[in-house]
């Protein structure tokens, strides 16, 4: 029997690191902002009107603005594991860049756990699997608490 | 130039489910609303629609699906979508005709026939739509936004749980005698604090449920509806505001927020700027409101939009809660209709709806939910992918 392959649920949106992945984004040349998701054919600053945007991967630390729960089972596009398992989901700001991103947090670490403030880093986790394949995505992880760290 | 537009006549059809086309809910909602003006559809020189997008080709093009519900009359048609702020489009379209001189009245319609459950996205696999995205990749619902902001209020500004349940309380209350909500029935603390958790701190009773509904507005010119005989409730302001950039609070559909990075904040944000822009229109402030009609996907937004539309400070929302300001009988009312918590969401119709419980109110026609001497009413709903929307009325 082969292995499955390990690729990502989305292509282009984080590096395959699973040791110290990185978001992947864009910073514009011109006027230093970022973007995430990558915005790559122009910067979206009103004041700004460069085309040339450049990939950088984004911290992989950063601070929980707010968090919240999905108790309910989120319906398609997502593929959930079943039986279905609540998780939380974590605001997470990354001082340089300036951005607030989502994710879902790791490893059944659930909203007790959890603060306004607290320190974060990525992870890539298993989203679902086929027959060929298994898709990853990123999730924040409460700082230094996993083996990932 | 006076920026007022007449508001003729209103019509809604009940919130519920009731298994039916959206087309026959926005047609009882629009007839209804031409018999309270006292004009015949025939006389309508413009429809304007807000599309529904769960309901095939025919809400893409809503406006024209009504017209031909209504009978081929010749109207000129619009159709214009901006997701929970749909309404706003539809009535900024009729709105900015009506001011131009382009027509005299107009009809406005919105209406839904919407699913159970979580809204989610349409078919197919599209890593470039936000909306898509957000759900494949981290199974982010609209909830999920809704629990962000709860959870920082009680962490920025020590909001309670119970606190988010007294806004359904409250509202439950008000809706009680409204023939068109949903819900009419009395809601108790424990029945919130009782109900199961959805996105924490959140529960059932704290979010709000998808509906079907419609609801229509007949708008004129003052000009019009003096021929007309009427002294009318005026449409005295609508803010389509988008957002300035950088927006550093998350929103929905998004996965990030702007980057803040080497670019100055906007004085003030996004959704402080929705009903700034319509009280600036206007000419009038937060203290010349008699009543609002704000947009509570969840309890705990209804107290964000207190003091975003200006009726308290920052983080003040839950002592004015709390002193009775905002209940019937308080300084400002909020949802004297029920809000959403009492009707649930019917995308399209929801902004118009809005604009029919003013109306009903600053008529005093609001039976059994009055705002006594209520003389100006201000609404505010915000749309994802960056919809502002508030209206103002007067009289």
């Amino acid at each position: 029997m082969t292995e499955k392959t390990h690729v990502p649920a989305v292509e282009g949106l984080f590096t395959m690191d699973q040791r110290a992945p990185r978001l992947l984004g864009t910073r514009c040349r011109g006027c230093g902002t970022y973007f995430f998701p990558a915005e790559k054919t122009f910067c979206r600053n009103p004041v700004c009107d460069r085309t040339d945007l450049e990939d950088v991967p984004l911290s992989r630390a950063g601070k929980v603005w707010s968090y919240t729960s999905a108790n309910y089972k989120p319906p398609s596009p997502f593929v959930a594991k079943e039986p279905f398992e609540p998780f939380a989901i974590a605001a997470v700001e990354l001082e340089k860049e300036g951005l607030t991103i989502l994710g879902q947090v790791a490893d059944g670490v659930g909203v007790d756990a959890l603060a306004t403030g607290m320190p974060m880093e990525l992870v890539l986790r298993e989203l679902y699997q086929d027959d060929e394949h298994v898709y990853f995505t990123w999730n924040w992880q409460p700082a230094g608490s996993g083996s990932d760290a | 130039m006076s920026k007022d537009v007449a508001v003729l006549g209103v019509g809604m059809h009940p919130w519920g489910k009731w298994g039916q086309s959206f087309v026959g809910y926005g047609v009882k909602a629009a007839q209804d609303a031409l018999k309270d003006a006292g004009v015949e559809w025939k006389d309508i020189q413009l429809l304007a629609g807000g599309d529904t997008i769960r309901n095939g080709y025919p809400g893409f093009v809503a406006g024209a699906t009504f017209a031909q519900a209504l009978g081929w009359s010749g109207a000129k048609v619009s159709s214009s979508y901006g997701a929970c702020a749909t309404g706003a489009q539809a009535i900024s379209v009729a709105r900015a005709n009506i001011l131009a001189g382009l027509c005299d009245v107009a009809l406005v319609i919105g209406a839904d026939a919407a699913p159970r459950g979580f809204f989610a996205p349409t078919g197919g696999r599209r890593p470039d739509d936000p909306d898509w995205l957000r759900f494949h990749v981290q199974g982010i619902t609209n909830p999920t936004y809704f629990g962000l902001y709860a959870r920082r209020r009680m962490d920025v500004y020590g909001a309670t749980q119970e606190d988010f349940a007294a806004v359904k309380v409250k509202n439950a209350k008000h809706g009680l005698h409204n023939p068109n909500a949903r819900y009419r029935k009395a809601v108790t603390l424990e029945d919130v604090m009782g109900s199961v958790l959805v996105a924490d701190p959140l529960r059932l009773l704290d979010i709000c449920a998808t509906s079907d509904g419609a609801a229509a507005l007949v708008l004129s010119s003052m000009d019009f509806a003096r021929k007309h005989g009427t002294d009318p409730v005026k449409i005295s302001a609508v803010s389509t505001v988008t957002p300035v950039y950088p927006n550093d609070i998350i929103e929905m559909p998004n996965l990030a927020t702007d980057s803040k990075a080497g670019v100055e904040l906007p004085e003030i944000g996004f959704k402080e700027s929705i009903a700034h822009r319509a009280y600036e229109e206007a000419g009038l402030g937060p203290e010349d409101m008699s009543l609002a009609e704000v947009y509570d996907l969840s309890t705990a937004l209804e107290l964000d939009w207190y003091e975003q539309i200006g009726l308290c400070a920052a983080g003040d929302a839950e002592k004015l809660l709390r002193d009775g300001e905002t209940s019937l009988g308080g300084r400002v009312p909020v949802n004297p209709s029920g809000g959403l918590a009492c009707f649930g969401e019917a995308v399209p119709a929801q902004a118009i709806a809005q604009v029919c419980e003013l109306t009903w109110q600053l008529r005093g026609q609001a039976e059994g939910r009055q705002v006594e001497g209520a003389k100006a009413g201000v609404t505010v709903n915000q749309g994802l992918f960056g919809h502002g929307s508030s209206v103002i009325c007067t009289v």
